[in-house]
């Protein structure tokens, strides 16, 4: 098994973990009431959390390399000069000095926050796979994967809970609640196809026994989302079109102004600690 | 002389420092206790209680400034993430000293997990009443809720089942 398809896929994972983390963080002292704000920063820290944890398995991998392997791993030029002059990568140089392009996160998790009814939907959508996929995750051949998917899955646990709660007490409240939550639901659900259609990445994390095969969760996951939706007295979105490209690196133009907040100061002021 | 023995004596010196009331040994983070007596060395094996736990990188310099105080002249910590935590390897006395601290303990094993809108049963810490509700499965640390007691009318924190 080659380390490079470790490398991305454990990537792939962190990327979108790191994306959904920085986007519920965003809430933070805004959330309609104190404890709303304080389990949607929750909820990011646990996720911020799996992204280090991803991060750092990743740097290992990165430095134990042969440096031919690693000679053209990322397009971004200061992180892939740092490589190139051998010096030892960390979890925050994967975080913050690759651009757009190198990040592989699905392009749900990028979406902007919007309304509550929009956040909620989002989690709620993700939440649900993540689940899946770190239940299968944690059979994978590859030990510190595995361990990272079952320490993951308990955190998760909770995460599906307050976004399934929220979806049903929204859609089963009042008119307008109602109305938003199936509004949020129908816009964000065109960014859910994505989340099954294997990757050339995953394809060789699957054929290695690391990965996950994501195109076999499809079925139980829309049965999981119908059974919550139908709780809520909602009708199932539809899309004709299902968006696609945030996995190969094609992203929409919110990842770009997310990582120009998040990765700002290590920009404007490179090695800056505090 | 450092024997395993008065090392796991020693870490329970160690507190978390979230909930300082606990020691790290309480609270069911160190999995493992190794001495190389000859080279006066010692590894000492952690688990994150959540993911995201900021803690971690404070509670593995105090294993160590712990241990080198003790005589130790080499201290790792290392991070060990499965099996992963549960509030099932927190201490009978660390459950004591959670409660008497105004921290409802986790009482239920944590394999079941709870449904959807189903709650723990807890007591309040401090009238210990049963009459007591949810505010919000998440609050000021990964590992609490926030209840409220229905009978004395004070809010608590329950560190949640795991």
């Amino acid at each position: 098994m080659s380390s490079i398809t470790t490398l991305k896929y454990t990537l792939q994972l962190a990327d979108n973990v790191l994306i959904m983390g920085q986007r519920l963080a965003a809430w933070c002292g805004k959330g309609p009431i104190l404890e709303q704000d304080i389990a949607l920063t929750n909820i990011s820290l646990d996720q911020i959390g799996q992204a280090r944890s991803l991060y750092q398995y990743a740097a290992q991998i990165i430095n134990n390399m042969p440096a031919a392997d690693k000679a053209h791993l990322f397009n971004a030029p200061l992180l892939q000069e740092k490589i190139n002059n051998q010096h030892t990568i960390t979890e925050d140089d994967l975080a913050y000095l690759r651009d757009a392009w190198d990040f592989r996160n699905c392009l749900l998790v990028e979406q902007e926050n919007g309304d509550w009814a929009y956040t909620v939907a989002r989690s709620f959508f993700f939440d649900r796979f993540q689940y899946l996929l770190y239940t299968a995750l944690q059979k994978s051949s590859d030990s510190t994967l595995a361990a990272i998917a079952e320490k993951s899955l308990k955190e998760v646990q909770y995460h599906i809970k307050w976004a399934s709660e929220w979806v049903i007490r929204l859609g089963d409240g009042t008119a307008i609640s109602k109305e938003k939550m199936q509004q949020a639901l129908q816009a964000r659900w065109e960014y859910t196809g994505e989340l099954f259609v294997m990757n050339a990445v995953e394809q060789a994390a699957m054929k290695a026994n690391i990965g996950v095969d994501v195109s076999s969760l499809q079925q139980a996951y829309q049965q999981q989302i119908e059974a919550i939706v139908n709780e809520a007295s909602l009708q199932m979105p539809t899309a004709a079109w299902m968006q696609t490209g945030g996995k190969n690196g094609v992203h929409t133009e919110h990842l770009g102004y997310i990582l120009a907040e998040m990765q700002y100061l290590q920009r404007a002021y490179p090695n800056m600690e505090w | 002389m450092l024997t395993v023995d008065n090392c796991w004596a020693y870490l329970e010196e160690v507190a978390d420092p979230e909930v300082p009331v606990l020691s790290i040994v309480d609270l069911g983070i160190v999995r493992a206790v190794e001495v190389d007596s000859a080279k006066e060395a010692i590894r000492v094996v952690i688990t994150p209680t959540y993911s995201g736990c900021p803690a971690m990188d404070v509670i593995a310099m105090q294993i160590k400034m712990c241990l080198l105080s003790k005589g130790a002249k080499q201290v790792v910590v290392e991070n060990q993430i499965s099996p992963s935590w549960t509030t099932d390897w927190m201490s009978e006395k660390g459950k004591e000293k959670l409660e008497a601290y105004g921290i409802a303990p986790p009482k239920r094993k944590s394999a079941a997990p709870l449904g959807l809108f189903e709650e723990d049963a807890v007591t309040c810490p401090k009238c210990k009443s049963d009459d007591t509700q949810l505010s919000s499965q998440f609050g000021a640390t990964s590992c609490k809720a926030l209840y409220k007691c229905n009978h004395c009318q004070e809010p608590f924190e329950h560190f949640k089942c795991h």
